[in-house]
């Protein structure tokens, strides 16, 4: 099973735009306010009220549409999307059908070292819903709350091509969007806050069939991690059917995180008709050639230019070059270090190995992280200078990720500097001569292992402090 | 001669001249609603209290502006802050907004007293006020008659004497049609020409906030302080105001007028032709070009009105679901029962119909057939309109097909209903401005004459409007003493 059978998947992803206000009112977008303190008439739908299109939003749009290499249609316009539902008040989102904002484009991804290219269908803006507070579980609640802080938060909706075949090449995609839209500056792309939401689009064939299978759309994957659970699932879940010889009909499934499976809300023939037409309330949208240019100007640089000049520029892997380059405080993390201690694969190895450890470990990200790039920096310092050792130094990093103290300190609270001094040394160096003489007796004649256990005898003595290169030195010397 | 009869530039000259309080203006205006609102029942509700605190302040300089003092009336979709605001709906009926409408605020800031908010078809559909879910307006001239509809409270109240000026909504002809029933001067403005911010919307596309006054001298007063663009409304444009006072100077000499054969035609009362055909003899006597000129697509506007209008409607009406504001089922055990029996409750008969309506145009499957086609229809009635102002300053022809009907008359019958608007639709379709005027009696009831002029180009109407009032001596027709 599943030889036979390729996975056709797209994506859907809601990303909400970084703007002070919502899309068609004065309103703060911010989160985690009380409920419905951030609301006024025009964004809870009462009578008589109109939208007025932000600006930031048309812009923010135009920024994803160029760094996702789509085309800016000179024209564009808002229309009705309807339906009932207690979350949307004026029973219809403000939305874009057939004329968005953004058409075409793609994104690459990288595969076990190989370049993959998937296209991106076209990108919308459209106006958030609120959302629903149940008391208690949705079936047996006697009555919920509306809250609609979020109705009129502005979305941009980014429609892929059918163009992946894995759930992996499903989460490469979502995490190199992501990393472009916190490039481009336009969204904080907070899975858990649902500033970033993403829906699938599943389907199964045979292999070599060039036609598409029907498709489940999925909803409610909250993490890269449900997303890639849930395609699995739904791949094998169509692929049994079909060997079973059922039909797979198109239908909208949910993911459901605790039986970790995909189960149908709702199938093609109870799909909501939408009954789409244009916004009479918004005129059409004329977007200007030089506005256009002038946003591509100012275009901050985006993850693929930053790979590329990592390596280019510092030697580093394109593996090392595309792990840096998931999150814009991550690059700026490793410029910053780099420009304090120019070793960047140095730089590289530690932020890829100790600290994204850490940072896994604890659930963090690096903008979390209670140091910075200086007292990294300082800390690689401090083993080139040969104060400390680079065991050492991994003892000291934990502190300094725990406590946020800066490496010297964390070194001169503990007396962890690193002796290399000599008559220090020496006297140790004879101690552990004197104390072991059949050691010292099988070195002498030719046993090279003992010098081994001989410098594990020094370290210890010295609480791991005796800097190694000159304990060699010595020890040779002493024998 | 009472105060409530003189027109709102008469009041002002008297006010300026110390010769007539705000005070006194208001008591007059509520001693003449109180005498005849028994039998016109125009208004939905009277801010008695307000209104005469209102004149006070405005005696003493408190409430200051350019109409200060002056009393004046709203269409009840204008939503009113503190003031019930109900489009004439089950729905609404004890709806009480928190903001005013952009027009209402601007007639407050010149100091305008307003009075109440008047009686229409619920939520401005329906061309007689019979639709209102309250009661029905009687047409002061001949109380067993309808005042036209949307706005008929407000011409009747204009036409009563209970207000000298009010402001109505123009979706399909629901200003002009109800001045021409009552015999008072109604204007539609161009698409986008006054802020629809704070009405309460029918069909987003065609809606227009315009005036109802008695002489076309308050219009152009009243223009002067409604129009012109908003900020909080993105379909009201950023086109200059002109003072449309300084265009009642009569000239029409060498204006060129378009006469429109297809609103000569069948269904369309002899008398009401031979009426309007009669003052554009007079305009060409003043010196006026009159030509006959053909607008080929008229017959399809009325099809297309009905389908672009119920389809914004459905839209529009969709808001008004019991869960925020308005009439709620409270007993419904899940909340698509509560939408429904809310909505079934809410809403009038009519309602429903083009809520039906709009939503089947809009149902896939049907868009392309229906609202598309409707949408290209527009264009067309569009572009018929743009030629004939290629030569012509702008076209005359009548309101409506025939003069006030009976109340219930034609109730039971939407489709006759509708045709009411057969001549007034294709100016809201193209988004022009559009004004009638009284032209004449027929069989003691007025005639409408309507004007149609190019787009923003409302002076051109009003210098017309009232240069027929000047030739014709026709002008704050009043309805025969006795009747109310």
């Amino acid at each position: 099973m599943g030889k036979d059978y390729e996975v056709v998947i797209g994506l859907e992803v809601h990303a909400e735009l970084k703007t002070d206000s919502k899309i068609f009112c004065g309103c703060s977008t911010a989160f985690g306010a009380e409920p419905n303190t951030q609301v006024c008439p025009v964004c809870s739908g009462f009578p008589g009220m109109l939208p007025v299109l932000n600006q930031k939003v048309v812009e923010l749009a135009i920024i994803t549409g160029l760094a996702l290499n789509s085309k800016i249609p000179d024209y564009c316009k808002f229309d009705r999307k309807n339906y009932f539902y207690p979350d949307l008040p004026k029973a219809y989102q403000i939305s874009q059908f057939d004329l968005p904002i953004c058409m075409g484009g793609y994104l690459d991804i990288e595969i076990d070292g190989d370049k993959k290219r998937i296209g991106i269908t076209r990108a919308h803006m459209e106006e958030d819903a609120g959302k629903l507070v149940h008391q208690g579980n949705i079936t047996s609640t006697t009555f919920s709350l509306v809250d609609l802080n979020r109705s009129g938060v502005p979305l941009l909706e980014i429609v892929s091509e059918p163009d992946m075949r894995s759930a992996s090449e499903a989460r490469a995609y979502l995490e190199k969007l992501r990393a472009i839209l916190l490039f481009a500056g336009v969204s904080d792309c907070k899975m858990q806050e649902g500033s970033l939401r993403c829906d699938a689009n599943v389907s199964v064939r045979p292999v070599g069939e060039t036609r598409l299978g029907a498709r489940a759309e999925i909803k409610n994957l909250n993490s890269f991690r449900s997303l890639e659970r849930a395609i699995e699932f739904e791949a094998r879940r169509q692929i049994e059917a079909i060997e079973d010889g059922e039909a797979i009909i198109q239908e909208t499934r949910t993911w459901d995180e605790d039986k970790q499976a995909t189960r149908s809300m709702r199938s093609k023939e109870e799909a909501h008709d939408y009954r789409y037409f244009p916004e009479p309330d918004l005129p059409p949208l004329r977007i200007s050639h030089e506005w256009v240019e002038r946003l591509r100007t100012v275009m901050p640089e985006l993850p693929d230019q930053a790979q590329i000049r990592l390596q280019e520029s510092f030697g580093l892997p394109s593996y090392d070059a595309a792990i840096l380059t998931l999150t814009p405080e991550s690059l700026a993390f490793f410029d910053k270090c780099v420009e304090l201690y120019p070793q960047p694969k140095m730089v590289s190895n530690w932020m890829m190995g100790e600290l994204s450890r850490l940072l896994n470990q604890n659930n963090l990200e690096i903008s979390d992280c209670r140091f910075g790039p200086a007292e990294l920096a300082r800390l690689l310092t401090l083993i080139d200078e040969g104060t400390i050792s680079g065991k050492m130094a991994k003892g000291i990093f934990e502190d300094m990720f725990a406590s946020g103290k800066p490496p010297d300190q964390i070194i001169a609270e503990k007396g962890m500097t690193q002796i290399s001094d000599q008559d220090t040394l020496i006297k140790v160096i004879d101690e552990v001569i004197a104390a072991n003489p059949t050691v010292v007796e099988d070195y002498r004649n030719g046993k090279e292992k003992a010098l081994g256990f001989l410098v594990g005898q020094i370290m210890k003595a010295t609480k791991g402090q005796a800097n190694p290169g000159v304990v060699n030195t010595l020890l040779k010397e002493r024998l | 001669m009472e105060l409530y009869e003189l027109t709102l530039h008469e009041l002002l000259t008297l006010h300026n001249n110390k010769q007539a309080s705000s005070e006194e203006i208001v008591n007059s205006i509520f001693k003449r609603i109180h005498q005849v609102e028994g039998d016109v029942k125009a208004f939905i509700s009277l801010d008695e209290d307000t209104a005469r605190q209102k004149a006070r302040a405005a005696d003493s300089e408190k409430w200051p502006g350019k109409i200060a003092g002056m009393p004046f009336g709203l269409k009840d979709i204008f939503c009113t802050r503190g003031l019930k605001t109900t489009c004439a709906s089950r729905m609404l009926e004890n709806f009480v907004p928190t903001y005013d409408s952009t027009a209402g605020a601007r007639l407050n800031a010149a100091g305008g007293v307003l009075i109440g908010k008047l009686n229409m078809d619920e939520f401005a559909m329906g061309s007689s006020t019979e639709q209102s879910a309250f009661f029905a307006t009687h047409n002061p001239w001949d109380l067993t008659r309808v005042p036209g509809g949307s706005s008929g409270g407000s011409a009747a109240a204009v036409s009563a004497d209970e207000v000298p000026f009010a402001l109505g909504t123009d979706t399909g002809g629901s200003i002009r049609q109800p001045a021409a029933f009552c015999g008072v001067v109604g204007l539609r403005p161009t698409y986008g020409r006054v802020s629809r911010w704070g009405v309460i919307a029918y069909a987003s596309s065609l809606d227009q906030v315009g005036v109802f006054s008695k002489d076309v001298e308050d219009c152009a007063l009243v223009m002067n302080l409604i129009a012109g663009r908003d900020p909080r409304d993105a379909t009201s444009l950023e086109v200059e105001v002109p003072d449309y006072t300084a265009y009642l100077d009569a000239g029409i000499k060498g204006m060129k007028i378009a006469c429109p054969r297809e609103y000569f035609g069948q269904g369309v009362d002899a008398g009401i032709q031979e009426a309007v055909k009669k003052a554009l003899q007079k305009y060409e006597e003043a010196g006026a070009i009159v030509e006959e000129v053909s607008l080929p697509h008229s017959q399809y506007a009325l099809p297309a009105y009905y389908l672009v209008a119920t389809a914004e409607a459905s839209a529009n009406l969709a808001r008004f679901d019991g869960v925020r504001y308005g009439l709620r089922d409270g007993q419904a055990d899940n909340v698509i029962d509560m939408f429904s029996n809310s909505r079934s409750r809410g809403f009038g008969s009519e309602v429903k119909r083009r809520i039906m309506l709009g939503t089947y145009a809009l149902s896939s499957g049907y868009y392309d057939a229906y609202y598309l086609k409707a949408l290209k229809v527009r264009r067309l009635i569009y572009e018929d309109f743009q030629k004939v102002f290629n030569e012509f300053d702008l076209i005359v022809a009548p309101t409506t097909p025939t003069t006030a009907f009976k109340i219930g008359e034609q109730i039971g019958d939407p489709l006759t209903l509708y045709m009411n608007d057969i001549l007034t639709v294709p100016v809201n379709m193209a988004g022009l401005p559009g004004i009638s005027i009284p032209c004449g009696l027929l069989n003691g009831l007025p005639v409408g004459m309507q004007l149609i002029g190019k787009p923003f180009d409302e002076g051109t109407l009003i210098k017309a409007a009232y240069a027929y009032e000047e030739i014709s001596g026709i002008r704050c027709l009043k309805p025969q003493q006795g009747v109310i």
